[in-house]
Protein backbone atom coordinates (compact mmCIF):
# COMPACT_ATOMS: atom_id res chain seq x y z
CA UNK A 1 0.00 0.00 0.00
CA UNK A 2 1.29 3.45 -0.93
CA UNK A 3 0.62 6.41 1.35
CA UNK A 4 1.10 10.06 0.45
CA UNK A 5 0.99 13.01 2.80
CA UNK A 6 2.80 15.84 4.48
CA UNK A 7 4.72 15.42 7.71
CA UNK A 8 3.49 16.95 10.95
CA UNK A 9 6.41 16.81 13.36
CA UNK A 10 6.41 16.51 17.18
CA UNK A 11 9.02 15.70 19.83
CA UNK A 12 9.64 12.84 22.25
CA UNK A 13 7.12 11.34 24.71
CA UNK A 14 3.93 12.51 23.02
CA UNK A 15 1.49 11.03 25.55
CA UNK A 16 -2.06 9.80 25.09
CA UNK A 17 -3.35 12.60 27.34
CA UNK A 18 -2.31 15.19 24.76
CA UNK A 19 -3.38 12.99 21.82
CA UNK A 20 -6.90 12.81 23.27
CA UNK A 21 -7.44 14.48 26.66
CA UNK A 22 -9.46 12.45 29.19
CA UNK A 23 -12.09 15.19 29.38
CA UNK A 24 -13.34 13.92 26.00
CA UNK A 25 -13.37 10.22 26.90
CA UNK A 26 -17.03 10.29 27.87
CA UNK A 27 -17.69 9.11 24.32
CA UNK A 28 -16.35 6.26 22.22
CA UNK A 29 -17.57 7.77 18.93
CA UNK A 30 -14.44 8.02 16.72
CA UNK A 31 -15.79 11.12 14.92
CA UNK A 32 -16.31 13.00 18.19
CA UNK A 33 -12.86 11.95 19.40
CA UNK A 34 -11.20 13.06 16.15
CA UNK A 35 -12.48 16.63 16.67
CA UNK A 36 -10.17 16.92 19.71
CA UNK A 37 -7.19 14.99 18.32
CA UNK A 38 -3.82 16.41 19.51
CA UNK A 39 -5.67 19.39 20.99
CA UNK A 40 -3.44 19.88 24.05
CA UNK A 41 -0.15 19.66 22.17
CA UNK A 42 -1.17 21.45 18.98
CA UNK A 43 -4.46 23.40 19.06
CA UNK A 44 -4.23 24.00 15.26
CA UNK A 45 -3.72 20.31 14.46
CA UNK A 46 -7.05 19.79 12.67
CA UNK A 47 -6.81 23.07 10.78
CA UNK A 48 -3.49 22.15 9.24
CA UNK A 49 -4.15 18.44 8.68
CA UNK A 50 -5.16 17.15 5.27
CA UNK A 51 -6.35 13.58 4.69
CA UNK A 52 -3.32 11.31 4.28
CA UNK A 53 -0.93 13.43 6.34
CA UNK A 54 1.64 11.71 8.50
CA UNK A 55 2.46 12.31 12.17
CA UNK A 56 6.23 12.13 12.72
CA UNK A 57 7.53 12.00 16.29
CA UNK A 58 10.52 11.19 18.44
CA UNK A 59 10.85 8.48 21.07
CA UNK A 60 8.09 6.80 23.09
CA UNK A 61 5.12 8.05 21.04
CA UNK A 62 1.78 7.30 22.71
CA UNK A 63 3.10 6.79 26.22
CA UNK A 64 0.72 6.82 29.16
CA UNK A 65 -2.83 5.59 29.20
CA UNK A 66 -4.09 2.46 27.42
CA UNK A 67 -6.89 4.45 25.80
CA UNK A 68 -7.51 3.09 22.33
CA UNK A 69 -9.32 6.37 21.77
CA UNK A 70 -5.86 7.79 20.94
CA UNK A 71 -5.07 5.79 17.78
CA UNK A 72 -8.79 5.88 16.92
CA UNK A 73 -8.80 9.70 17.05
CA UNK A 74 -5.62 9.88 14.95
CA UNK A 75 -6.95 7.45 12.35
CA UNK A 76 -10.35 9.12 12.13
CA UNK A 77 -8.74 12.58 11.84
CA UNK A 78 -7.41 11.38 8.48
CA UNK A 79 -3.81 10.64 9.45
CA UNK A 80 -2.56 7.84 7.20
CA UNK A 81 0.40 6.73 9.29
CA UNK A 82 2.51 7.55 12.36
CA UNK A 83 6.30 7.46 12.10
CA UNK A 84 8.28 7.56 15.35
CA UNK A 85 11.73 6.70 16.65
CA UNK A 86 9.95 4.39 19.13
CA UNK A 87 6.41 3.71 20.36
CA UNK A 88 5.05 3.09 23.83
CA UNK A 89 3.97 -0.53 23.95
CA UNK A 90 0.21 -0.18 24.47
CA UNK A 91 -0.11 2.42 21.72
CA UNK A 92 1.89 0.12 19.44
CA UNK A 93 -0.44 -2.85 19.97
CA UNK A 94 -3.56 -0.68 19.80
CA UNK A 95 -2.49 0.73 16.43
CA UNK A 96 -1.90 -2.78 15.05
CA UNK A 97 -5.17 -4.07 16.49
CA UNK A 98 -7.26 -1.31 14.89
CA UNK A 99 -5.31 -1.04 11.62
CA UNK A 100 -3.51 2.31 11.98
CA UNK A 101 -0.18 1.96 10.14
CA UNK A 102 2.83 2.78 12.34
CA UNK A 103 6.48 2.83 11.39
CA UNK A 104 9.61 2.81 13.54
CA UNK A 105 12.20 4.95 11.77
CA UNK A 106 14.81 7.33 13.12
CA UNK A 107 15.15 9.44 9.98
CA UNK A 108 14.96 13.23 10.24
CA UNK A 109 11.89 14.94 8.84
CA UNK A 110 10.56 18.48 8.96
CA UNK A 111 6.95 19.59 9.23
CA UNK A 112 5.61 20.12 5.72
CA UNK A 113 7.94 17.56 4.06
CA UNK A 114 6.00 15.60 1.45
CA UNK A 115 6.33 11.88 2.12
CA UNK A 116 5.60 8.84 0.01
CA UNK A 117 5.46 5.62 2.03
CA UNK A 118 5.48 2.09 0.69
CA UNK A 119 4.35 -0.16 3.53
CA UNK A 120 5.10 -3.44 1.72
CA UNK A 121 8.57 -2.42 0.57
CA UNK A 122 9.41 -0.73 3.89
CA UNK A 123 10.44 2.51 2.21
CA UNK A 124 9.83 6.19 2.94
CA UNK A 125 10.66 8.67 0.18
CA UNK A 126 10.92 12.29 1.31
CA UNK A 127 9.91 14.09 -1.89
CA UNK A 128 10.91 17.45 -0.43
CA UNK A 129 14.53 16.50 0.30
CA UNK A 130 14.92 13.50 -1.97
CA UNK A 131 16.08 11.37 0.97
CA UNK A 132 15.00 7.77 1.24
CA UNK A 133 14.61 5.80 4.47
CA UNK A 134 13.93 2.14 4.97
CA UNK A 135 12.20 0.41 7.85
CA UNK A 136 11.99 -3.27 8.83
CA UNK A 137 8.76 -5.20 8.22
CA UNK A 138 6.58 -6.24 11.16
CA UNK A 139 7.15 -9.70 12.62
CA UNK A 140 5.13 -12.28 10.63
CA UNK A 141 2.77 -12.76 13.58
CA UNK A 142 1.78 -9.10 13.58
CA UNK A 143 1.72 -8.99 9.79
CA UNK A 144 -1.10 -11.53 9.93
CA UNK A 145 -3.14 -9.26 12.21
CA UNK A 146 -2.54 -6.32 9.89
CA UNK A 147 -3.41 -8.33 6.78
CA UNK A 148 -6.60 -9.62 8.41
CA UNK A 149 -7.74 -6.04 8.92
CA UNK A 150 -7.27 -6.02 12.67
CA UNK A 151 -7.24 -8.29 15.70
CA UNK A 152 -10.90 -9.28 15.83
CA UNK A 153 -10.79 -10.52 12.23
CA UNK A 154 -7.52 -12.34 12.82
CA UNK A 155 -8.93 -14.10 15.89
CA UNK A 156 -12.20 -15.00 14.16
CA UNK A 157 -10.31 -16.41 11.19
CA UNK A 158 -7.86 -18.35 13.35
CA UNK A 159 -5.03 -16.47 11.63
CA UNK A 160 -2.85 -16.29 14.72
CA UNK A 161 -2.05 -19.09 17.11
CA UNK B 1 17.14 -22.59 28.96
CA UNK B 2 16.92 -20.25 31.93
CA UNK B 3 14.03 -17.83 32.15
CA UNK B 4 12.92 -14.82 34.13
CA UNK B 5 9.90 -15.00 36.43
CA UNK B 6 7.79 -13.23 33.80
CA UNK B 7 8.90 -15.57 31.00
CA UNK B 8 8.00 -18.60 33.12
CA UNK B 9 4.47 -17.35 33.76
CA UNK B 10 4.02 -16.60 30.07
CA UNK B 11 5.35 -20.04 29.07
CA UNK B 12 2.88 -21.71 31.42
CA UNK B 13 0.05 -19.80 29.78
CA UNK B 14 0.84 -20.79 26.20
CA UNK B 15 1.81 -24.42 26.73
CA UNK B 16 5.51 -23.93 26.01
CA UNK B 17 8.48 -25.22 27.97
CA UNK B 18 10.61 -22.27 27.14
CA UNK B 19 10.35 -18.82 25.66
CA UNK B 20 12.88 -16.30 24.46
CA UNK B 21 12.60 -12.51 24.47
CA UNK B 22 10.97 -11.42 21.24
CA UNK B 23 8.89 -14.60 20.77
CA UNK B 24 5.30 -13.84 19.81
CA UNK B 25 2.71 -15.87 21.70
CA UNK B 26 -1.04 -16.23 22.04
CA UNK B 27 -1.56 -16.75 25.77
CA UNK B 28 -4.48 -17.80 27.96
CA UNK B 29 -5.84 -15.16 30.31
CA UNK B 30 -6.95 -15.77 33.91
CA UNK B 31 -8.65 -12.42 34.23
CA UNK B 32 -9.72 -9.71 31.76
CA UNK B 33 -10.38 -6.23 33.11
CA UNK B 34 -12.05 -3.12 31.76
CA UNK B 35 -13.44 0.12 33.15
CA UNK B 36 -16.16 2.62 32.24
CA UNK B 37 -13.91 4.35 29.67
CA UNK B 38 -12.24 1.42 27.97
CA UNK B 39 -14.96 -1.25 28.22
CA UNK B 40 -17.48 0.65 26.04
CA UNK B 41 -14.97 0.61 23.15
CA UNK B 42 -14.27 -3.09 23.81
CA UNK B 43 -17.97 -3.91 23.88
CA UNK B 44 -18.45 -2.09 20.55
CA UNK B 45 -15.66 -4.20 19.01
CA UNK B 46 -17.04 -7.39 20.56
CA UNK B 47 -20.50 -6.70 19.09
CA UNK B 48 -19.16 -5.48 15.73
CA UNK B 49 -17.25 -8.75 15.33
CA UNK B 50 -20.52 -10.65 15.86
CA UNK B 51 -19.35 -12.29 19.08
CA UNK B 52 -22.14 -13.66 21.19
CA UNK B 53 -20.77 -15.33 24.32
CA UNK B 54 -17.89 -14.35 26.56
CA UNK B 55 -15.22 -17.01 27.11
CA UNK B 56 -15.88 -17.23 30.87
CA UNK B 57 -18.30 -14.98 32.73
CA UNK B 58 -16.31 -15.52 35.94
CA UNK B 59 -13.02 -14.31 34.46
CA UNK B 60 -14.04 -10.84 33.36
CA UNK B 61 -14.08 -7.82 35.67
CA UNK B 62 -15.84 -4.60 34.76
CA UNK B 63 -15.19 -1.77 37.20
CA UNK B 64 -17.04 1.53 36.89
CA UNK B 65 -14.42 3.79 38.44
CA UNK B 66 -13.16 6.51 36.12
CA UNK B 67 -16.03 8.96 35.57
CA UNK B 68 -18.18 7.63 38.39
CA UNK B 69 -20.41 8.49 40.15
CA UNK B 70 -21.41 9.54 36.63
CA UNK B 71 -19.94 12.97 35.98
CA UNK B 72 -22.25 13.94 33.12
CA UNK B 73 -24.89 12.57 30.77
CA UNK B 74 -22.41 11.05 28.33
CA UNK B 75 -20.56 9.29 31.15
CA UNK B 76 -23.89 8.01 32.42
CA UNK B 77 -24.61 6.59 28.95
CA UNK B 78 -21.24 4.83 28.93
CA UNK B 79 -21.72 3.14 32.31
CA UNK B 80 -25.26 2.21 31.27
CA UNK B 81 -23.86 0.58 28.13
CA UNK B 82 -21.43 -1.50 30.23
CA UNK B 83 -24.06 -2.30 32.88
CA UNK B 84 -26.42 -3.67 30.23
CA UNK B 85 -23.66 -5.72 28.62
CA UNK B 86 -22.65 -7.14 32.01
CA UNK B 87 -26.24 -8.11 32.70
CA UNK B 88 -26.81 -9.60 29.26
CA UNK B 89 -23.61 -11.67 29.36
CA UNK B 90 -24.01 -12.62 33.05
CA UNK B 91 -20.62 -11.12 33.94
CA UNK B 92 -20.13 -12.08 37.57
CA UNK B 93 -17.66 -9.38 38.49
CA UNK B 94 -19.39 -6.15 37.55
CA UNK B 95 -18.68 -3.44 40.12
CA UNK B 96 -20.96 -0.42 40.12
CA UNK B 97 -21.15 2.62 42.41
CA UNK B 98 -21.63 1.47 45.98
CA UNK B 99 -19.42 -1.60 45.65
CA UNK B 100 -16.79 -0.47 43.22
CA UNK B 101 -13.39 0.98 43.99
CA UNK B 102 -10.46 2.13 41.93
CA UNK B 103 -9.90 -1.04 39.90
CA UNK B 104 -6.30 -1.84 40.81
CA UNK B 105 -7.00 -1.40 44.51
CA UNK B 106 -10.26 -3.32 44.22
CA UNK B 107 -9.19 -6.52 42.45
CA UNK B 108 -6.41 -7.50 44.91
CA UNK B 109 -8.72 -6.60 47.81
CA UNK B 110 -11.43 -8.90 46.42
CA UNK B 111 -8.90 -11.72 46.04
CA UNK B 112 -9.44 -11.81 42.28
CA UNK B 113 -5.77 -12.10 41.38
CA UNK B 114 -3.35 -14.71 42.65
CA UNK B 115 0.34 -15.47 42.15
CA UNK B 116 1.09 -17.06 38.78
CA UNK B 117 -1.96 -15.55 37.07
CA UNK B 118 -1.88 -13.91 33.67
CA UNK B 119 -4.04 -10.80 33.85
CA UNK B 120 -4.72 -8.27 31.14
CA UNK B 121 -6.67 -5.07 31.55
CA UNK B 122 -7.75 -2.28 29.29
CA UNK B 123 -6.08 0.14 31.65
CA UNK B 124 -2.40 0.91 31.61
CA UNK B 125 -2.01 0.48 35.38
CA UNK B 126 -3.05 -3.16 35.22
CA UNK B 127 0.65 -3.86 35.81
CA UNK B 128 -0.13 -3.34 39.54
CA UNK B 129 -0.75 -7.07 40.20
CA UNK B 130 2.89 -7.95 39.61
CA UNK B 131 3.15 -7.16 43.32
CA UNK B 132 1.23 -10.41 43.92
CA UNK B 133 3.58 -12.48 41.78
CA UNK B 134 1.27 -12.42 38.75
CA UNK B 135 2.03 -11.37 35.19
CA UNK B 136 -0.29 -8.47 34.53
CA UNK B 137 -0.19 -5.82 31.87
CA UNK B 138 -2.23 -3.04 30.32
CA UNK B 139 -3.64 -3.50 26.83
CA UNK B 140 -6.19 -1.73 24.65
CA UNK B 141 -9.92 -2.10 24.19
CA UNK B 142 -9.71 -4.34 21.11
CA UNK B 143 -7.36 -6.64 23.05
CA UNK B 144 -9.99 -6.68 25.78
CA UNK B 145 -12.72 -7.50 23.25
CA UNK B 146 -10.70 -10.39 21.83
CA UNK B 147 -9.88 -11.66 25.32
CA UNK B 148 -13.53 -11.47 26.39
CA UNK B 149 -14.47 -13.54 23.34
CA UNK B 150 -11.58 -16.03 23.18
CA UNK B 151 -9.82 -15.80 26.56
CA UNK B 152 -6.56 -15.09 24.78
CA UNK B 153 -4.11 -12.25 24.26
CA UNK B 154 -1.15 -11.83 21.92
CA UNK B 155 2.09 -10.88 23.59
CA UNK B 156 5.68 -10.32 22.65
CA UNK B 157 7.83 -12.05 25.26
CA UNK B 158 9.75 -9.33 27.08
CA UNK B 159 13.39 -9.17 28.07
CA UNK B 160 13.88 -7.96 31.62
CA UNK B 161 15.69 -5.50 33.81
CA UNK B 162 16.66 -6.74 37.24
CA UNK B 163 16.08 -4.22 40.03
CA UNK B 164 17.87 -5.33 43.17
CA UNK B 165 16.72 -3.59 46.34
CA UNK B 166 18.89 -3.57 49.45
CA UNK B 167 18.56 -1.88 52.84
CA UNK B 168 15.40 -0.58 54.47
CA UNK B 169 13.34 2.54 53.96
CA UNK B 170 13.62 5.42 56.41
CA UNK B 171 10.57 7.05 57.99
CA UNK B 172 8.49 9.13 55.57
CA UNK B 173 10.02 7.30 52.59
CA UNK B 174 7.73 4.83 50.81
CA UNK B 175 7.17 2.70 47.72
CA UNK B 176 6.22 5.85 45.81
CA UNK B 177 9.66 7.33 46.41
CA UNK B 178 11.31 4.09 45.23
CA UNK B 179 9.42 4.01 41.94
CA UNK B 180 9.82 7.76 41.29
CA UNK B 181 13.54 7.35 41.98
CA UNK B 182 13.76 4.41 39.56
CA UNK B 183 11.83 6.22 36.81
CA UNK B 184 14.07 9.26 37.28
CA UNK B 185 17.08 7.00 36.93
CA UNK B 186 16.01 5.13 33.76
CA UNK B 187 13.54 7.56 32.14
CA UNK B 188 9.94 7.22 30.98
CA UNK B 189 11.02 4.80 28.25
CA UNK B 190 13.88 3.22 30.19
CA UNK B 191 12.13 -0.14 30.40
CA UNK B 192 10.23 0.01 27.09
CA UNK B 193 8.77 -3.43 26.21
CA UNK B 194 10.67 -4.96 29.14
CA UNK B 195 9.83 -6.46 32.53
CA UNK B 196 11.02 -4.82 35.71
CA UNK B 197 11.81 -7.74 38.02
CA UNK B 198 12.38 -6.68 41.62
CA UNK B 199 14.42 -8.76 44.06
CA UNK B 200 16.77 -8.53 47.01
CA UNK B 201 16.29 -8.34 50.79
CA UNK B 202 15.00 -4.79 50.34
CA UNK B 203 12.17 -6.11 48.17
CA UNK B 204 11.13 -8.57 50.88
CA UNK B 205 11.22 -5.81 53.49
CA UNK B 206 8.53 -3.85 51.66
CA UNK B 207 4.85 -3.98 52.59
CA UNK B 208 2.37 -5.32 50.04
CA UNK B 209 0.96 -1.79 49.64
CA UNK B 210 4.43 -0.50 48.75
CA UNK B 211 4.90 -3.33 46.23
CA UNK B 212 1.50 -2.62 44.67
CA UNK B 213 2.43 1.07 44.37
CA UNK B 214 5.79 0.25 42.76
CA UNK B 215 4.38 -2.23 40.21
CA UNK B 216 1.52 0.18 39.50
CA UNK B 217 3.96 2.71 38.07
CA UNK B 218 6.13 0.26 36.10
CA UNK B 219 4.26 1.50 33.02
CA UNK B 220 5.59 5.02 33.68
CA UNK B 221 9.03 3.66 32.78
CA UNK B 222 7.50 2.11 29.65
CA UNK B 223 7.64 -1.40 31.13
CA UNK B 224 5.36 -4.22 30.06
CA UNK B 225 5.13 -5.37 33.67
CA UNK B 226 6.69 -5.06 37.08
CA UNK B 227 6.91 -8.12 39.28
CA UNK B 228 7.95 -9.10 42.82
CA UNK B 229 9.00 -12.57 43.99
CA UNK B 230 6.42 -14.40 46.08
CA UNK B 231 7.26 -14.53 49.80
CA UNK B 232 5.54 -14.96 53.16
CA UNK B 233 3.98 -11.49 52.89
CA UNK B 234 2.49 -12.39 49.52
CA UNK B 235 1.04 -15.68 50.83
CA UNK B 236 -0.46 -13.90 53.81
CA UNK B 237 -1.99 -11.16 51.64
CA UNK B 238 -3.49 -13.68 49.21
CA UNK B 239 -4.89 -15.76 52.06
CA UNK B 240 -6.35 -12.78 53.89
CA UNK B 241 -8.12 -11.67 50.73
CA UNK B 242 -9.44 -15.09 49.78
CA UNK B 243 -7.46 -15.39 46.56
CA UNK B 244 -7.22 -18.70 44.68
CA UNK B 245 -4.33 -21.07 45.43
CA UNK B 246 -1.12 -19.36 44.28
CA UNK B 247 1.16 -20.86 41.62
CA UNK B 248 4.64 -19.76 42.42
CA UNK B 249 7.19 -19.06 39.71
CA UNK B 250 10.69 -17.86 40.45
CA UNK B 251 13.33 -16.56 38.09
CA UNK B 252 16.12 -19.02 37.36
CA UNK B 253 19.33 -18.08 39.19
CA UNK B 254 21.08 -17.66 35.85
CA UNK B 255 18.20 -15.91 34.08
CA UNK B 256 19.41 -13.33 31.58
CA UNK B 257 18.71 -9.68 32.27
CA UNK B 258 19.37 -6.78 29.93
CA UNK B 259 20.86 -4.94 32.87
CA UNK B 260 20.80 -4.79 36.66
CA UNK B 261 19.96 -1.73 38.71
CA UNK B 262 20.85 -1.56 42.39
CA UNK B 263 18.92 0.65 44.78
CA UNK B 264 19.88 1.02 48.44
CA UNK B 265 16.58 1.85 50.10
CA UNK B 266 18.27 3.32 53.17
CA UNK B 267 19.75 6.08 51.02
CA UNK B 268 16.43 7.26 49.56
CA UNK B 269 14.68 10.46 50.59
CA UNK B 270 11.25 11.71 49.44
CA UNK B 271 11.05 12.32 45.68
CA UNK B 272 8.72 14.69 43.82
CA UNK B 273 8.24 14.32 40.05
CA UNK B 274 7.91 17.78 38.53
CA UNK B 275 5.75 18.57 35.49
CA UNK B 276 5.33 17.22 32.89
CA UNK B 277 6.90 13.76 33.06
CA UNK B 278 7.12 11.15 35.83
CA UNK B 279 10.89 11.01 35.17
CA UNK B 280 11.38 14.59 36.42
CA UNK B 281 12.05 13.48 39.98
CA UNK B 282 13.73 15.86 42.42
CA UNK B 283 14.70 15.45 46.06
CA UNK B 284 14.01 18.26 48.54
CA UNK B 285 17.57 19.57 48.44
CA UNK B 286 16.85 20.43 44.78
CA UNK B 287 13.41 21.94 45.38
CA UNK B 288 12.88 25.64 46.05
CA UNK B 289 9.65 27.39 47.01
CA UNK B 290 6.75 25.95 44.99
CA UNK B 291 3.35 27.28 46.17
CA UNK B 292 0.42 24.93 45.53
CA UNK B 293 -3.36 25.17 45.21
CA UNK B 294 -4.54 21.58 45.57
CA UNK B 295 -3.54 18.26 47.09
CA UNK B 296 -4.95 14.88 46.05
CA UNK B 297 -4.37 11.74 48.11
CA UNK B 298 -5.87 8.76 46.33
CA UNK B 299 -5.77 6.72 43.06
CA UNK B 300 -4.72 3.19 42.14
CA UNK B 301 -1.19 4.22 43.04
CA UNK B 302 -1.67 5.57 46.56
CA UNK B 303 -5.28 5.33 47.71
CA UNK B 304 -4.82 2.33 50.00
CA UNK B 305 -5.28 2.22 53.76
CA UNK B 306 -1.56 2.54 54.55
CA UNK B 307 -1.44 5.62 52.32
CA UNK B 308 -4.32 7.21 54.22
CA UNK B 309 -2.62 6.36 57.52
CA UNK B 310 0.57 8.02 56.30
CA UNK B 311 -1.31 11.20 55.36
CA UNK B 312 -3.39 11.18 58.55
CA UNK B 313 -0.32 10.89 60.75
CA UNK B 314 0.86 14.20 59.34
CA UNK B 315 -2.51 15.95 59.21
CA UNK B 316 -3.52 14.96 62.76
CA UNK B 317 -3.98 18.09 64.84
CA UNK B 318 -2.94 20.32 61.95
CA UNK B 319 -4.92 22.37 59.45
CA UNK B 320 -4.75 22.47 55.67
CA UNK B 321 -3.20 25.81 54.64
CA UNK B 322 -5.74 28.50 53.70
CA UNK B 323 -5.96 28.63 49.91
CA UNK B 324 -5.25 24.91 49.42
CA UNK B 325 -7.98 22.40 48.60
CA UNK B 326 -7.08 18.97 49.97
CA UNK B 327 -8.95 15.98 48.54
CA UNK B 328 -8.75 12.55 50.14
CA UNK B 329 -10.08 9.69 48.00
CA UNK B 330 -10.05 6.27 49.65
CA UNK B 331 -9.62 3.84 46.74
CA UNK B 332 -12.34 1.34 47.69
CA UNK B 333 -15.46 1.10 49.85
CA UNK B 334 -13.63 -1.25 52.20
CA UNK B 335 -10.73 1.18 52.59
CA UNK B 336 -13.24 3.99 53.20
CA UNK B 337 -14.92 1.96 55.94
CA UNK B 338 -11.63 0.92 57.55
CA UNK B 339 -10.41 4.53 57.44
CA UNK B 340 -13.64 5.61 59.10
CA UNK B 341 -13.37 2.98 61.84
CA UNK B 342 -9.74 3.94 62.51
CA UNK B 343 -10.72 7.59 62.85
CA UNK B 344 -8.68 8.65 59.83
CA UNK B 345 -11.61 10.33 58.10
CA UNK B 346 -12.28 12.40 61.20
CA UNK B 347 -8.65 13.54 61.22
CA UNK B 348 -8.94 14.55 57.56
CA UNK B 349 -12.22 16.40 58.01
CA UNK B 350 -11.01 18.20 61.14
CA UNK B 351 -7.93 19.28 59.18
CA UNK B 352 -10.13 20.81 56.49
CA UNK B 353 -9.87 18.08 53.82
CA UNK B 354 -12.72 16.94 51.60
CA UNK B 355 -13.23 13.15 51.68
CA UNK B 356 -14.62 11.67 48.49
CA UNK B 357 -16.29 8.42 47.55
CA UNK B 358 -13.93 6.10 45.60
CA UNK B 359 -13.22 7.31 42.05
CA UNK B 360 -10.28 7.78 39.67
CA UNK B 361 -11.77 11.28 39.22
CA UNK B 362 -9.06 13.94 39.28
CA UNK B 363 -6.11 11.61 38.56
CA UNK B 364 -6.93 11.63 34.85
CA UNK B 365 -8.63 15.02 34.80
CA UNK B 366 -12.07 13.41 34.76
CA UNK B 367 -13.92 15.16 37.57
CA UNK B 368 -13.87 15.79 41.34
CA UNK B 369 -10.92 18.17 41.48
CA UNK B 370 -10.06 19.63 38.07
CA UNK B 371 -7.36 22.31 37.95
CA UNK B 372 -7.72 25.78 36.45
CA UNK B 373 -5.08 27.47 34.28
CA UNK B 374 -1.95 28.18 36.30
CA UNK B 375 -2.90 25.99 39.27
CA UNK B 376 -0.52 23.49 40.85
CA UNK B 377 -1.44 20.23 42.54
CA UNK B 378 0.63 17.83 44.62
CA UNK B 379 -0.90 14.43 43.91
CA UNK B 380 -0.21 10.88 45.00
CA UNK B 381 -1.36 9.81 41.52
CA UNK B 382 0.76 8.45 38.69
CA UNK B 383 0.99 10.91 35.79
CA UNK B 384 1.82 14.58 35.47
CA UNK B 385 1.52 15.02 31.71
CA UNK B 386 0.35 18.31 30.18
CA UNK B 387 -3.34 18.79 31.02
CA UNK B 388 -3.51 15.54 32.99
CA UNK B 389 -5.61 17.01 35.83
CA UNK B 390 -7.29 19.83 33.96
CA UNK B 391 -6.21 22.92 32.05
CA UNK B 392 -3.17 22.35 29.80
CA UNK B 393 -1.49 25.21 31.70
CA UNK B 394 -1.99 23.56 35.10
CA UNK B 395 0.72 21.50 36.80
CA UNK B 396 0.80 18.19 38.66
CA UNK B 397 3.61 17.23 41.06
CA UNK B 398 3.72 13.51 41.85
CA UNK B 399 4.63 12.54 45.40
CA UNK B 400 3.99 10.16 48.28
CA UNK B 401 1.02 10.58 50.66
CA UNK B 402 3.41 11.91 53.33
CA UNK B 403 4.74 14.65 51.04
CA UNK B 404 1.23 15.46 49.79
CA UNK B 405 -0.06 15.82 53.35
CA UNK B 406 2.90 17.94 54.47
CA UNK B 407 2.43 20.17 51.42
CA UNK B 408 -1.27 20.57 52.23
CA UNK B 409 -0.31 21.94 55.64
CA UNK B 410 2.35 24.38 54.45
CA UNK B 411 0.74 25.40 51.14
CA UNK B 412 3.94 24.66 49.25
CA UNK B 413 5.90 21.58 48.21
CA UNK B 414 7.18 20.28 51.54
CA UNK B 415 8.99 17.33 52.99
CA UNK B 416 7.29 15.76 56.03
CA UNK B 417 10.51 16.38 57.94
CA UNK B 418 9.93 20.14 57.65
CA UNK B 419 6.95 19.78 59.98
CA UNK B 420 8.93 18.13 62.77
Amino acid sequence: MLLHGNALCYGDNVDTDVIIPARYLNTSDPKELAVHCMEDIDPDFLKKTKPGDVIVAGCNFGCGSSREHAPLAIKTAGISCVIAKSFARIFYRNAINIGLPIIICDGDFKSGDTLEIDLEQGRILNRTTGEEHSFPPFPAFLQKIIESGGLMNAMAGGEIA
Amino acid sequence: MSMTMTQKILAAHCGKDELRPGDMILADTDLVLGNDITAPVAINEFMKAGCDCVFDCGKIALVMDHFTPNKDIKAAEQTKHVREFAHEKSIENFFDVGEMGVEHALLPEKGMVTAGDLVIGADSHTCTYGALGAFSTGVGSTDMAAAMAYGKVWLRVPAAISVVLTGRLRKYVSGKDIILHLIHKIGVDGALYESLEFSGEGAHSLSMDDRLCICNMAIEAGAKNGIFPVDEKTYLFLKEHGAREPKVYAADPDAAYERTIHIDLSQLTPVVAFPHLPENGKTFDEIGEVPIHQVVVGSCTNGRLSDLREAAEILKGRMVCKGVRALIIPATQRIWLDAMKEGLLEIFINAGCAVSTPTCGPCLGGHMGILARGERCVATTNRNFVGRMGDPKSEVYLASPAVAAASAVTGKLSSPEELQ
